[in-house]
């Protein structure tokens, strides 16, 4: 039985939802909800909603307590909201913290970035019947008899016959009174998916460009985890030499030296190639760097593997160029030059926290 | 009642037992019926306020969401909960160990006691099990005729007013409700008004029909002028909305609920500490010389000491209460009041000073009677009480960003209290005009008293405070000691500054 109780607690939770929405880009920016982050939630910290009321502001009041002490002594930033009803109410909390399931964040992501739906590749679908119960038959096992459909046909008979007696309202169904539920089956896509996170760790990415790479990360493993029932996750790190790394060593890793792209996007092909058949799987590869690349000469490589092998087998390849102390580098302009017209290959520059939100627009507005 | 509760028939001698006892010391109660529920239906049921069948809105959401929050991470628990109704309903947690239910049985029967024969609870009405029933049942059909989101939002408008009433009107008869309104004056004009005097037959030439018409308009615009609207500055603001609010029918009824329910639990807000005190004082009573099993004085004491545990710098309203009430039971046992008393100036002598009067109990249930926490706290507040139970004033630091203790000083002290429970807590507002300018605008006055209102709420409840009168709306008050008009208009806010003292 549904308590009354949570009704009007779904109806608190909608409104939370909405303040939620109402500010998700100062969530997006800020990196705070993704340390909250536990296994189906994320918590959000809120400002506490509250009903208006003409009321005291009685902020840095002064009040009475009870207790030890000298003229003089502090007694503590914010007294006891345990005070007197009124009496001695000081500051007291005003922050609530709001469990917000991650696919319920991935939902409000999608409908404040107005992200369309990912059409999953033709092929790929590997489709699961599931049998859904849908209506009501007159034959059917006895475990799937449906007790109050048939008793009421067992009423309603007795009634039109006239054997009903309310005083000894018994009520007994026959065979043809008997109902079952109905299923019917229903072929429902599953598609699988990869997440291929690639990072350029060489010594011109700070700690803030890492953040952001990060705060990115984040959302767009959210969405994408809202659209696919099976998601996979792989991370490189690459300066001059790639390396696949588990998630925690992707975000801490420093390291120096020059940067060669061309590495980084060899590996990603081996692992594609390896791991993940393009007939079974949907494949997202997400590039961050600065754009400092080695040379022309590693750039053209890079472009080669691109359009030889990398863009024949994914979805979608996003390279967001995260902007350095040093500056911005070239790589993202001759990626744009060279595939103009590729709808396969998206770019975006970073270039601090406020840019993540529209960032995460380039990167998933096209629905593929 | 029967919403998967039980009721534990293993309770009930021991419901008696105590009964029995409380009937002894002289406590005088409603019947109680208990119900042991679990920690999902207590949160449940406090978040209604008491009542399992409230309206419904998203705020008792909220509160439960807060309640359940606060119960699985350990940090409160809520032992007990007593409705004022006759017969009295009190909810125990099913969870609570024998020795708690025993005390909090005592506590409530305290509590039901205090309900019954304190002064300012007088007026509540007793079957509000059944009116809160009936409320919420009117608000779901207006939720099913209207829409759920119109008839919530207006409730929100409803709520946040619902402090906006006259905390003394139930005892103070502040005007005689005139049932004549304006239309039924116009509809039958005096008809002598103004007419010059005239020989029957010159009549009709020296006061032409025109002429009359002229006269009686004057006379009444006179008289709307001169009739303030409302006559005397309305505390009853929800009354005087009611009353004079364009609104529908279905509004009208949910405002009037919202009012209701607002001087239901008026009293339990002014009498907070002494209510808290005087169940307090009862249980710590009962079970110390009555109920206590010896295995369970470490429980009690455990317990107990929670209960009127104080925060470093807080305000204990248990412990506040409770002492208050010892104290004034000690002093009238031993004589301590009156001229002699208060004029006797030697320590010594004040300590000894015992009259062997044994008035102390009878004194306490006269305290119970007729007191709320203002006047009690005024008359029992000593400064030998303030000095034993080392209360103190503190008072802001900025350059600490702390509070600091800043005076032990007996007369600040007090004035603090008092002034933090003026009103009971609630910043005291009037209607001034329901006729601003002469354009149906409705005036509030706010009487300050030194603090300032919270104003980004305030400016939110007037918004709110349109939505029912639908003409602007304006509350002067004083903000960084300039006398301001806030005003909502519908459409935007603004602030006016005050030259002079008129409105």
């Amino acid at each position: 039985m549904v308590r009354r109780i949570e009704e009007d607690k779904s109806r608190f939770d909608r409104i939370v939802r909405g303040k939620i929405k109402r500010e998700l880009r100062k969530y997006i920016t800020h990196g705070e909800m993704i340390g909250r982050r536990g296994k189906d939630f994320v918590s959000i910290p809120l400002p506490q909603i509250e009903i208006p009321r003409f009321r005291y502001g009685r902020n840095k009041e002064g009040g009475v307590g009870q207790g030890e002490g000298n003229v003089g002594d502090p007694i503590g930033a914010a007294p006891g909201e345990d005070g007197a009803g009124q009496a001695g109410d000081a500051p007291g909390r005003h922050i609530m913290e709001v469990d917000v399931p991650l696919t319920e964040l991935a939902k409000l992501l999608g409908e404040e970035l107005e992200l369309p739906k990912i059409k999953p590749r033709g092929k790929k679908n590997v489709a699961a019947t599931r049998e859904r119960y849908v209506g009501i038959r007159q034959s059917g096992p006895e475990s799937l008899r449906h007790f109050k459909r048939s008793f009421r046909e067992a009423l309603k008979r007795e009634m039109t016959a006239g054997t009903y007696d309310p005083d000894n309202p018994i009520v007994v169904p026959l065979q043809p009174d008997r109902r079952y539920r109905s299923w019917r089956e229903v072929r429902l896509p599953e598609n699988n998916a990869v997440i291929i996170y690639v990072m350029d760790v060489s010594g011109s990415m700070g700690d803030e460009q890492k953040e952001i790479v990060r705060i990115e990360s984040f959302w767009i493993d959210t969405w994408l985890r809202s659209q696919y029932k099976h998601i996979e996750s792989r991370y490189i790190i690459h300066d001059a030499v790639a390396y696949e790394v588990d998630q925690k060593t992707f975000y801490s890793t420093r390291e120096s030296g020059g940067t060669k792209i061309s590495s980084a996007y060899k590996l990603c092909n081996e692992i594609i190639d390896r791991h993940y058949p393009v007939t079974d799987w949907n494949i997202y590869p997400f590039h961050f760097s600065d754009g400092d690349n080695w040379g022309g000469g590693d750039t053209k490589e890079c472009i080669r593997i691109l359009r030889e092998e990398l863009l024949e087998k994914v979805n979608q390849f996003a390279y967001g160029q995260v902007e350095s102390p040093y500056g911005s580098g070239q790589f993202i302009k001759d990626l744009d030059k060279e595939f103009k017209n590729q709808e396969e290959l998206v770019t975006s520059q970073i270039k601090d926290r406020e840019a993540i939100y529209d960032s995460i627009k380039d990167f998933l507005g096209k629905g593929r | 009642m029967n919403r998967g509760t039980r009721v534990s028939t293993d309770l009930r001698p021991l419901a008696q037992e105590i009964r029995e006892i409380a009937s002894g010391y002289g406590l005088d109660f409603f019947d109680v019926i208990f119900e042991q529920v679990d920690y999902a239906q207590m949160n449940e049921i406090a978040s209604y306020g008491g009542f399992p069948s409230r309206y419904p809105h998203w705020s008792f959401g909220m509160e439960y969401d807060q309640l359940s929050k606060g119960y699985a991470y350990g940090l409160q628990k809520i032992y007990e909960l007593v409705i004022n109704n006759d017969p009295s309903y009190a909810y125990l947690m099913e969870c609570n160990t024998l020795v708690d239910q025993k005390l909090v049985m005592a506590h409530v029967y305290a509590h039901v006691d205090f309900f019954k024969h304190n002064a300012w609870f007088k007026h509540t009405n007793r079957k509000m099990m059944d009116a809160m029933a009936n409320h919420g049942t009117r608000v779901r059909k207006y939720a099913e005729k209207h829409g759920v989101d119109e008839v919530e939002e207006f409730l929100d408008a409803c709520k946040s007013l619902d402090n906006l009433i006259d905390y003394y009107s139930p005892y103070v008869r502040r005007r005689e409700r005139s049932k004549v309104s304006l239309s039924d004056e116009e509809k039958q004009p005096d008809r002598s008004v103004g007419k010059l005097r005239a020989k029957n037959y010159m009549d009709r030439y020296i006061n032409p029909e025109d002429f009359l018409e002229e006269q009686r308009e004057a006379k009444r615009r006179k008289s709307v002028a001169a009739r303030k609207f409302p006559a005397e500055p309305e505390r009853d603001i929800l009354l005087f909305l009611l009353e004079n609010a364009p609104l529908e029918r279905w509004q009208q009824d949910v405002l009037s609920i919202a009012r209701d329910e607002a001087y239901y639990f008026a009293p339990q807000g002014q009498t907070k500490i002494m209510n808290e005190g005087w169940a307090t004082f009862w249980h710590s009573r009962m079970m110390t010389r009555d109920l206590l099993e010896a295995s369970e004085v470490v429980d009690y004491a455990d317990h107990h000491s929670g209960t009127v545990f104080t925060q470093p710098g807080g305000l204990n309203p248990y412990k506040l209460g409770l002492e208050l009430f010892r104290d004034i039971e000690e002093r009238w046992n031993r004589g301590q009041f009156g001229p002699e008393w208060e004029e006797c100036e030697d320590y010594v002598e004040r300590r000894r000073w015992d009259k062997q009067l044994g008035l102390g109990l009878q004194k306490v249930f006269d305290v119970r009677k007729l007191y709320n926490d203002v006047t009690f706290i005024d008359t029992f507040l000593t400064e030998d009480f303030c000095r034993e139970r080392k209360l103190f004033h503190y008072s802001y630091n900025k350059q600490t960003d702390m509070y600091h203790i800043d005076s032990r000083e007996f007369r600040k002290i007090k004035q603090r209290l008092l002034f933090q429970l003026t009103n009971f807590g609630q910043p005291i507002i009037a209607v001034q005009n329901g006729n601003f300018r002469n354009r149906g605008e409705l005036y509030l006055k706010h009487q300050h008293e030194g603090v300032d209102l919270k104003l980004d709420q305030a400016e939110d409840t007037l918004r709110n405070l349109f939505k029912i009168w639908q003409r602007p709306v304006h509350l002067e008050t004083v903000i960084f000691e300039r006398r301001k008009v806030l005003s909502y208009d519908g459409k935007e806010h603004t602030r006016r500054e005050l030259k002079s003292n008129s409105t």
